[in-house]
């Protein structure tokens, strides 16, 4: 009938102009590879160190506290100097890169899938449910998260899994909300009539049909959180309630080096640090950068 | 003749905050195998409630407080929920007015009729893949194998209506209730569907309610016509009937404000006045404070009154034949 439309479909991309946009912006750009280069060397940090600052076999306590590109009387080059261990910094800080990116991003997607799942499920069920699920929800919130995650860690005890599980606590209600609010707009939309005039079930509607349409503010939140974990994570280490100290992350480096920094040896403290700082600002520059391209009112 | 569906006293009512909105009230009428009913009537006057009550699609504050659906002699009204979700799409399927507003945006065609075939049949994702190709080949999708892998936006509208028609074929229907299908699309366009459409319907053998304020649409589809004024059906009968001498003063003013009806240059006549809001109906006759046929006898709720062989209009003093022309 109409012929004209027998054309080729073009490999379809929902993401491809999102991409486009994204990378109008060299800050986020730059950003995002930092980011990109941060994962690499926390996957690959084992393979990456010079040493495993871990096995007792490797340091030696000879080469304690020395400086920043100072190489040791039995021939080890240490670039960001060592520890009051012995250990070499710049290794100690691609080990604790993935404890830490590992527990921000667990926390992450947990929260995410847990936030997510209630607030689709608020805004679809709507009546008492939604209603009784956003008081909690505000109730949540109320509380300055680093209070909780600090009581719960003092109640439960040290651990990674622990931290993990407080840092959920402490961020699910965020995408419960988004997501609801998102989620109450999509719902109102005819297609999720029509998909009910199907005969489709409940949970195939919410999330097969409601839940991709209410991704974008879920991604731009979940990019922030991640780096708000990664903070609140280095805050409790650093106050000595989070991880054990056999898995120490960046937080966790600071604080060994904090009573000394002032003694001189400046590098203990400052290049896990620096690292924590570069890590959560080019985490939230993408954050920044995927809301505005993301934000349907910056129409595309 | 056995009926597929029997829609007896429905009264669909919404409990606002303002009061209770009477959006259907009281609408009875059947409809044979094969059957299709056009549902005339200007916005808001209840048709597309009284289409998604057939459905149990009406969702709180509103409700079917009164009357009985039957469909093959089974009441829908009370029927539970798992029930309704079962015939849904597979016996009574429906086609929305805004094609760019039915199908999910960020899904492909092809999981959105997979997922339906899947809904009611239990076959394998090959066979559910091949009868959606299969179907939208049938409503004159070209290259279906290809554009079945598209997304929503990349058909146009009324690409995208053949492809929301498709879906509602998916499961040979016994009942489509097609909701102003053409309304959104290109006058052009609009041909190419009712003629679709009127092919289909004719080889699957479906009934079909196409509803519709469009007098003229409805006339080439449909072999009977109810009018729909404020809830309430105020003319019924044969599509012929209804369209060539209307007995209701509403119906009537539907037709002569319809541009083509009337010598070019002429101001056209139109129905004074605007659809009441259902909140606060006159008493009487609904349609009264419009009419120029109105008098005293109208402020009583008005009768059924038969107007000839198989058509009644819901007033007092229906116009004769001779009148309405």
């Amino acid at each position: 009938m109409t012929a004209l439309e027998t054309s080729r479909v073009a490999t379809p991309s929902r993401w491809r102009p999102v991409l486009r946009e994204f990378s109008e912006s060299p800050g986020a750009v730059i950003a995002l590879a930092i980011c990109v280069l941060l994962l690499f060397a926390a996957v690959f940090g084992p393979w990456l160190a010079p040493q495993n600052p871990y096995d007792l076999a490797e340091i030696s306590f000879f080469d304690s506290r020395l400086p920043p590109l100072s190489t040791s009387p039995d021939g080890h080059f240490y670039l960001l100097g060592t520890d009051n261990q012995g250990r070499d910094m710049f290794s100690a800080m691609l080990y604790g890169l993935r404890t830490s990116l590992f527990v921000g991003v667990a926390s992450g997607v947990l929260a995410i899938a847990i936030g997510v799942s209630l607030g689709l499920i608020a805004a679809y069920a709507g009546g008492a449910f939604d209603a009784f699920l956003m008081r909690f929800v505000d109730f949540m919130l109320g509380f300055p998260s680093i209070l909780v995650a600090l009581m719960m860690l003092a109640i439960l005890g040290q651990g990674t899994e622990k931290v993990i599980l407080a840092l959920v606590v402490v961020q699910w209600a965020y995408f419960a909300r988004a997501v609801r609010a998102t989620a109450l707009s999509e719902r109102s939309k005819e297609y999720i009539e029509a998909a009910r005039s199907l005969g489709l079930g409940h949970a195939r509607i919410v999330f097969g049909h409601l839940a991709p349409n209410c991704m974008p503010p879920v991604i731009v939140i979940g990019t922030m959180q991640i780096a708000s974990a990664i903070s609140a994570e280095a805050t409790l280490s650093f106050l000595g309630l989070g991880l054990p100290i056999t898995e120490p992350s960046l937080g966790l480096l600071i604080s060994n080096g904090f009573n000394v920094m002032l003694a001189g040896l400046y590098w203990i403290s400052v290049f896990p640090g620096l690292l924590l700082l570069v890590l959560i600002f080019a985490i939230n520059i993408v954050g920044d950068r995927l809301r505005e391209v993301l934000n349907p009112r910056n129409a595309r | 003749m056995s009926a597929l569906l029997e829609v007896e006293g429905l009264k669909t009512h919404f409990f606002t905050r303002a009061g209770v909105v009477k959006a259907v009230d009281g609408v009875s009428f059947s409809l044979a195998e094969g059957e299709v009913l056009g549902l005339v009537g200007e916005s808001g006057s209840g048709k597309t409630v009284a289409n998604f009550s057939i459905l149990g699609l009406v969702d709180p504050p509103g409700r079917v407080v009164e009357g009985s659906i039957r469909f093959r002699g089974e009441d829908l009204v009370g029927a539970p929920i798992s029930r309704m979700r079962k015939l849904r799409g597979r016996d009574i399927a429906m086609i929305f007015q805004d094609p760019m507003m039915t199908l999910t945006p960020v899904l492909r065609i092809e999981t959105q009729m997979v997922e339906t075939v899947l809904a009611h049949e239990k076959v394998s994702a090959k066979a559910a893949r091949d009868r959606a190709i299969d179907v939208l080949a049938r409503v004159g999708i070209p290259s279906p194998a290809e554009r079945i892998r598209a997304y929503p936006h990349q058909f146009s509208g009324g690409m995208r209506q053949r492809v929301a028609i498709a879906i509602a074929l998916l499961h040979k229907p016994a009942l489509i209730l097609a909701d102003e299908p053409t309304t959104a699309l290109d006058v052009t366009i609009q041909g190419q569907i009712i003629a679709e459409m009127q092919k289909l319907v004719a080889e699957t053998g479906a009934a079909m309610i196409w509803v519709s304020h469009d007098l003229a649409v409805v006339e080439t589809i449909a072999d009977k016509i109810a009018v729909m004024y404020a809830g309430r059906i105020v003319e019924y009968g044969r599509s012929g009937d209804v369209i060539g001498q209307p007995a209701h003063p509403y119906a009537r003013g539907l037709l002569d404000s319809i541009p083509s009806r009337t010598t070019p240059g002429q101001h056209l006549n139109q129905i004074p006045g605007m659809a009441p809001s259902v909140l606060h109906l006159p008493p009487g006759c609904a349609f009264q404070p419009r009419c120029r046929f109105a008098d005293a006898a109208c402020a009583v709720p008005p009768p059924i009154v038969d107007t000839g062989e198989d058509r009644w209009a819901r007033c007092v003093r229906p116009l004769a034949p001779e009148a309405a022309l």
